[in-house]
């Protein structure tokens, strides 16, 4: 279909896009977002891929002399400044007094802290757009399940965290194994302590949205409740609660840390990086190394995050996109 | 303005005690016995007795009414009696920790002057910073600064406070050695000296807290700023030949402290809760280390008390919130 006159306009007439190519193209140009997006990338390839390359057991305890040789080394730049650093070329990163690897724990303990963050913010996610479409969309819920949401906001929320995981510590690791449970009990807590905040954007969105006219058409052809919010509603809030994901991911893995850093987290031989932190911080005059790589990787995935947050809210708002 | 105040306070009644509830049903499921701790060759009968002298034979509806009872006219009155020296809680069962024996309301006042001195300062620290910070990037949208100042908040959300903390006390500790690392509170200003020491030992928990705060108070400031900035009235200012300075602190300034002011007063219960792995970090015996205690320890009274006067906290600051706008804004009216 390429004849002479058709080609001056060829240039002209852009195939047609998609609104997420908009949504990238906008995304693109907020520089710190881009970068934090290469940041959060770049973390989870080497959490994920990275035990694929580099192949050293976290958990292997070395016995004998190989634990004297072993325990204890210093990264392999220490030795720059410290020619009498203990070092070793096959611990890039040293390992613990263990003589377990640390690059190796850091991949576990990465695993483990993102796949928390992802599996809370999902939950919370869940629940939080679930009540706040309840909440906008029909009228008799509205008022129960918003002041059911202020009561959830004034909850004191670290200290029941606190309780919640000693009390339900046991009994969730009889059912699913030590890490396990306490994988099921964290993400549960954060998820159902953090919803709130999505819960009540979600409803101011839904409450504007029911007015507009398409949902009156879409009702008056007949369309069931189910199918409006399916198919009209939740769509259009699509933005709000990718932002509030983004923003979701941060919070949990921080809680998470925290939660590990006094204690009350993942058992020492299945690590966080909160947990990293904490075990560490007894040694840190001497090891400083230990302490600084997983409280880095959580600031740096925390950050990224955020920029990523950042970057979506500017990108997905159609009065800012094109601009 | 006080119809709605007194509706508010009356509100929080009902929340409080919902609030309550929820955390004695909880504490209710938690495992663990007040006696373990008493030695194996004490016979079960009087292990039975003791459980009952500390109040738990009784169903738990009584327990819980008894509680509220304690920690809402008991804990008061005794209080009343501290400050008037009257009797009115002579002989009335105060809330007993069972780690201590002794009262959790006296354990909590001695511990929470540590807490407020910390976080209080922290707090004010932070506002002092937050404000010109945000205003100023508000002012010069978009410049170096307002770019190194969002930099630098986007660093205050992420860098979780056991990791700042930590980084801190190997930095200025341990490497450069200006600072204690511990926070030790049994140290008494005397003199010039002593004052000195105490604030060394203050630099390093304050500033970690204030960097949290500072983040989250200079954004809103600097959003709330841009909002008024390019209202009509400041435009006004200027045609009437106002100089710059008259125009951004009079006029958009006083303006942009009304949500401003809400978020500072809102954060005040939260920064209870950061302080908890603050005072972890930096060995601060405050309420929120005697929470983590007291949770290890398995002392249900005391972690009941504690969480409830956290909740308390929140309620009583989010009615300051509200009524405070109110008044800042005549544009809000409740009723």
């Amino acid at each position: 279909m390429t004849d002479q006159s058709a080609a001056p306009e060829h240039q002209v007439v852009r195939p047609p896009r998609s609104q997420w190519w908009d949504v990238w193209d906008q995304f693109k140009k907020h520089s710190g977002a881009l970068f934090g997006m290469i940041v959060f990338v770049t973390i989870l390839l080497g959490v994920f891929i990275g035990p694929w390359i580099y192949h050293a057991d976290a958990q292997f305890v070395p016995t004998g002399r190989d634990f004297i040789a072993l325990k204890d080394t210093r990264p392999i730049y220490n030795a720059i400044w410290d020619s009498g650093a203990k070092v070793n070329w096959a611990h890039p990163l040293g390992t613990d007094q263990l003589g377990r690897d640390t690059l190796a724990r850091l991949m576990m303990g990465g695993q483990v802290s993102i796949a928390v963050g992802l599996a809370a913010m999902g939950l919370s996610l869940l629940l939080g757009t679930a009540i706040g479409v309840l909440a906008g969309y029909f009228k008799r819920l509205d008022g129960p399940l918003m002041r059911l949401t202020d009561l959830f906001l004034a909850l004191p929320l670290l200290p029941l965290l606190l309780v919640a995981v000693l009390l339900f510590r046991e009994p969730l690791a009889a059912t699913f194994g030590p890490e396990g449970g306490v994988f099921v009990l964290i993400v549960t807590l954060v998820g159902i302590t953090s919803w709130m905040q999505t819960a009540r954007i979600v409803r101011g969105d839904v409450l504007a949205l029911k007015e507009r006219e398409f949902v009156l058409a879409a009702r008056s052809i007949g369309t069931p409740n189910r199918r409006l919010v399916m198919r009209h509603i939740l769509p259009n809030v699509l933005s709000p609660i990718m932002v509030s994901a983004t923003l979701g991911i941060a919070t949990a893995i921080i809680t998470e840390s925290a939660l590990s850093f006094l204690g009350f987290g993942f058992p020492p031989d299945f690590p966080t990086w909160g947990r990293l932190l904490f075990d560490s911080v007894d040694r840190m005059v001497l090891y400083p190394e230990r302490v600084i790589w997983p409280g880095l990787l959580i600031s740096l995935t925390v950050l990224s995050v955020n920029y990523i947050g950042d970057g979506l809210r500017d990108a997905l708002d159609p009065r800012i996109r094109g601009r | 303005m006080l119809t709605y105040t007194i509706r508010r306070l009356l509100i929080s009644i009902p929340t409080l005690l919902f609030i309550s509830l929820v955390i004695f049903l909880l504490l209710e499921l938690a495992p663990g016995d007040p006696m373990a701790q008493v030695p194996l060759t004490v016979p079960d009968e009087v292990k039975q007795k003791m459980r009952e002298a500390l109040g738990l034979g009784q169903p738990i509806h009584i327990r819980f009414g008894l509680w509220i009872w304690q920690f809402f006219v008991v804990e008061p009155l005794h209080l009343l009696d501290i400050i008037l020296g009257t009797g009115f809680a002579e002989g009335q069962q105060r809330v007993i920790s069972w780690q201590t024996r002794s009262p959790v309301m006296d354990i909590v006042a001695q511990r929470i002057p540590q807490t407020l001195w910390v976080v209080g300062v922290a707090y004010v620290v932070a506002v002092i910073i937050a404000v010109p910070i945000g205003v100023y990037s508000a002012y010069r949208q978009y410049s170096l600064f307002d770019q190194a100042g969002t930099f630098v908040t986007m660093i205050g959300f992420s860098v979780p406070p056991f990791f700042s903390g930590v980084l801190v006390i190997v930095i200025f500790s341990v490497q450069l050695g200006w600072f204690p690392s511990i926070y030790d509170t049994t140290h008494k200003v005397v003199d010039w000296d002593s004052f000195v020491v105490q604030l060394q030992q203050m630099v390093m928990p304050v500033m970690v807290l204030a960097l949290q705060i500072t983040s989250q108070i200079s954004r809103f400031m600097r959003a709330s700023m841009l909002d008024n900035l390019n209202q009509d009235y400041v435009r006004t200012a200027r045609a009437k030949g106002m100089t710059e300075r008259v125009v951004v602190t009079l006029h958009v300034l006083r303006n942009s402290m009304i949500p401003v002011v809400t978020i500072i007063a809102l954060g005040i219960p939260s920064i209870f809760g950061g302080a908890i792995i603050t005072e972890q970090v930096f060995k601060v015996n405050g309420i929120g280390q005697l929470l983590i205690t007291a949770i290890q320890a398995n002392d249900l009274p005391m972690v009941q008390t504690l969480t409830f006067i956290f909740a308390v906290l929140i309620v009583l600051f989010n009615l300051i919130a509200d009524i405070l706008y109110g008044i800042l804004d005549p544009r809000i009216r409740y009723d």
